[in-house]
């Protein structure tokens, strides 16, 4: 025994501050490291959202100190147009790219997987370290760019050519702010690539004894299946951010057509195709909308286990089906691109997979509800936020159906309906995912728990205000508003200023919910009431270690899994939960054939 | 709320924990009666995993810069096609070669870490040899776009040349890692802590640097 302890004090914790603290190789500091950047991130975006819409609502207003952020793109505390499109940019780039793949993939996953998979950390632990640090600073050179030249880019998350790769010649936030854009997100590739390949190699090598593939819990088997995704994805979207740059530094012709005359002036590129960009680039973008989505689906199915006392009606068709949403997600593609002037053939053989992409994704939604239907659900912050998580999927994803066909989505596709859609669907069913995980794994990633009070306030508002912002974005699409306007100053469209009023003070309503949890989370990190090892009488790994975990996990020794991740409630048991690592018999399992 | 607090199970005493141990796999269930001994201990080292990680992402952004290259050529009115500096295919004989020489060095570490062979014979010679092709053959590389540039063919000449010298330095920069990976080997070898799985990760790495040159060397020769 005493050969033992010195062992573990050989592999013991390191205890400098900077290897503990900061350069640290450990699993769960660096996913606590990715959620703290998650969070700053989605301050950021949030803040930029809360300029836009107060810019969309009252055009003339000046808002104090603004143009401390840029004296030529805020001119007397107003934005100009330009000035618009380059916070518009931002906003969506930060928030696709830092908080909706950052914090429930790469921040969960990594304090969670080695955790439910019984390893004791990732396997190449520098690479880890490596690839939260690339990832940080990818995220510094984005907003270094606001402080460059002309600020920051304003082509849009998608940075579609040939606006991008034109130069400053264009205009404002088309000159370096673009080269520093491509350079952040080539940097965000490389961090996610090295995380990827831990994440795969931890799920398929590091677990522990008896913890085969069909007993890793929902939420591990999203990380897994995010992981394979982020792999092939991330590695296209790199070399076409290469060649963006060098487009810009280089004057290369890849994506800039000939003859281009911009402000007069024509560019010495020639032959380039703007669409080989959009090519490139959603190849990439429609699988990362699941790899910002796909996790959410896990720690949902996860948390909603565990309040519910029961598991969901099939666990294999649960992951089957994520398996399907990834694997399609990559024939997709063609359906972002269906007013590029595409032949209508290939319209159709896009629109098809994009239909049948609903399949999986109602697979999912239906067992959820299935077995959420006569279950005594707990109530709490956590189950609450995964119950909005349905709700928002569902209602964003219903918009779906409707944007699948070329014919329909010829009318939207430039309009607020779209900017409706993927909010709902994307980016507030991703975010009430992160809620639901932070409010659920806060005890085991901290030792203290969350204030449930101020977690329920935070959902009542964030559920009532998210709906207030995104549903009228639906009705303004349908009513003909071209979204990327900074102002509405057409005929049609000035009747409809009202709503976006209406939107904006939404907007600033749902952003006070977040302050109140980012006040929870502070004061619960500080002041909270201790969690004990399992709060919340769960099954999986995670709970039947220490909280917080110890260095290596799971103390002298390893675990051993004997059941299916979820046995709740099973006849003759001792209790209403079976422990994965509890060896008690039981008659009648809960186990997939 | 209840509360049930539980204790971090003791079940094996005897495991220890270590790094990187794999102590999964793929098929290894514990009956629920708990009998142990029917439980494979020994998963495959995460490093012949990760390897082919590594590879799958390589491919595809290789495969990303081809259709790059197949989407911008079909639609040029301005590609201009150019004869590869001939030096590549001297090159190409030297990657070759450098596999030939890994796969030799690895066969006969192998067979030191086995005893078979005596131990005066330094296995880390053709390891040697290998990293001196990769040197030589970036030095070919390095050459090869000096020539081009000096003839006055430049990134931004025109689109083919664009392409050449985007993808021969892209792999020239994953070959350097591939150089790295083996100066690492050497150094773990000279220090009798070489495992088996970066070996034979390392030399897979090596190979798959060579296929895709010639690919690369294949692609580049058709459509420039």
């Amino acid at each position: 025994m005493h050969d033992m302890s010195a062992h573990a004090v050989q592999h013991g914790a390191p205890t400098s501050f900077i290897r503990k603290h900061v350069f640290s190789t450990d699993h769960k500091v660096i996913g606590k490291q990715y959620y703290a950047l998650a969070l700053a991130a989605a301050l950021v975006g949030m803040v930029l959202s809360w300029i836009m819409r107060i810019h969309l609502g009252w055009g003339s207003f000046a808002i104090p100190g603004l143009h401390l952020l840029s004296s030529t793109g805020a001119p007397g505390n107003v934005l100009t147009p330009e000035y618009y499109l380059q916070l518009m940019t931002m906003h969506g780039t930060i928030m696709v790219f830092f908080v909706l793949t950052t914090a429930p993939f790469a921040a969960f996953g990594n304090f969670f997987l080695p955790i439910q998979t019984g390893a004791e950390d990732m396997p190449f632990p520098h690479f880890n370290m490596m690839s939260f640090w690339v990832t940080f600073a990818g995220f510094l050179v984005l907003v270094a760019s606001f402080f460059v030249g002309d600020g920051p880019t304003l082509g849009g998350w998608t940075q579609y050519a040939p606006l991008s790769a034109i130069g400053s010649v264009g205009g404002p936030g088309e000159g370096m702010g673009v080269v520093f854009w491509a350079s952040s997100i080539a940097l965000f590739c490389i961090g996610q690539l090295l995380g990827s390949l831990n994440f795969i190699t931890t799920t398929l090598d590091m677990r522990c004894k008896g913890m085969s593939l069909m007993r890793l819990p929902l939420s591990a088997w999203a990380w897994f299946i995010t992981s394979v995704m982020g792999l092939t994805a991330f590695a296209v979207l790199m070399p076409a951010c290469i060649l963006l740059i060098l487009d810009h530094v280089a004057g290369t012709s890849f994506f800039v057509p000939s003859n281009l005359v911009i402000n007069d002036q024509v560019l010495p590129h020639s032959g380039g195709s703007t669409l080989l960009w959009q090519h490139l680039f959603w190849f990439f973008g429609h699988p990362e909308v699941y790899i910002a989505i796909v996790p959410g689906l896990g720690i949902v199915s996860h948390v909603l286990i565990t309040n519910m006392r029961r598991p969901m009606l099939s666990h294999r068709v649960l992951i089957y089906s994520m398996a399907a949403l990834a694997a399609l997600s990559y024939m997709v593609y063609g359906h972002h691109m269906f007013v590029s002037g595409m032949n209508p053939v290939s319209a159709l053989a896009f629109s098809f997979p994009t239909l049948v992409i609903t399949i999986p994704s109602t697979i999912v939604v239906l067992i959820w509800l299935g077995s959420l239907y006569g279950s005594k659900l707990r109530i709490n912050s956590a189950s609450l936020f995964a119950l909005g998580f349905i709700s928002m999927f569902i209602s964003g994803g219903v918009s779906g159906f409707f944007l699948a066909q070329p014919s329909i989505d010829i009318m939207l596709h430039a309009t607020y309906f779209v900017v409706g859609h993927f909010h709902l669907v994307m980016g507030v069913a991703a975010m009430f995912g992160i809620f639901a995980g932070t409010y659920f794994w806060f005890p085991k990633m901290t030792g203290r728990m969350m204030n449930e009070t101020l977690g329920k306030v935070h959902f009542i508002m964030s559920f009532i205000g998210a709906y207030c912002i995104f549903m009228p974005f639906h009705y303004l699409g349908i009513a003909g508003n071209v979204r990327r306007y900074q102002a509405f100053t057409d005929d049609y469209l000035i009747p409809l200023i009202p709503v976006h009023k209406f939107i904006t003070i939404a907007a600033l309503f749902t952003g006070l919910a977040q302050l109140i949890f980012v006040y929870n989370l502070i004061y619960s990190r500080l002041k909270g009431a201790p969690a004990t090892d399992n709060p919340w009488q769960g099954t999986s790994l995670e709970w039947s270690t220490a909280t917080p975990p110890p260095h290596n996990n799971f103390g002298d020794t390893m675990p051993v899994v004997y059941h299916d991740p979820y046995q709740y409630s099973v006849e003759g048991a001792s209790s209403d939960f079976i422990m994965q690592t509890s060896p008690e018999k039981v008659i009648n399992p809960k186990e997939e054939k | 709320m209840a509360t049930t607090v539980h204790e971090p199970p003791k079940i094996e005493l005897d495991r220890l924990p270590s790094q990187g141990s794999g102590n999964g796999g793929w098929r290894n269930l514990v009956p629920v009666d708990g009998d142990l001994r029917r439980v494979k201990d020994h998963a495959p080292p995460p490093a012949s995993t990760g390897i082919w990680v590594v590879l799958a992402s390589i491919t595809m952004s290789f495969a990303a810069f081809t259709s790059a290259l197949v989407v911008r050529q079909g639609g040029a009115q301005d590609w201009r096609h150019f004869s590869l500096p001939p030096i590549l295919y001297l090159n190409t004989l030297v990657i070759i070669a450098s596999s030939v020489t890994l796969e030799i060095a690895r066969r006969r570490i192998a067979a030191f870490m086995g005893g078979v062979k005596d131990r005066t014979e330094s296995p880390a010679r053709w390891l040697y040899i290998t990293l001196f092709l990769g040197l030589l053959f970036v030095a070919g590389q390095t050459f090869a776009w000096v020539q081009l540039k000096s003839q006055g063919f430049g990134l931004a000449t025109n689109v083919s040349y664009s392409f050449f010298y985007v993808l021969t330095v892209a792999h020239a920069l994953h070959l350097t890692g591939g150089l790295g990976g083996l100066v690492r080997v050497i150094g773990k070898l000279n220090h009798a802590v070489l495992r088996r799985s970066t070996l034979d990760a390392t030399s897979r790495y090596w190979h798959f640097m060579g296929v895709l040159w010639v690919y690369l060397l294949f692609l580049l020769w058709m459509k420039l």
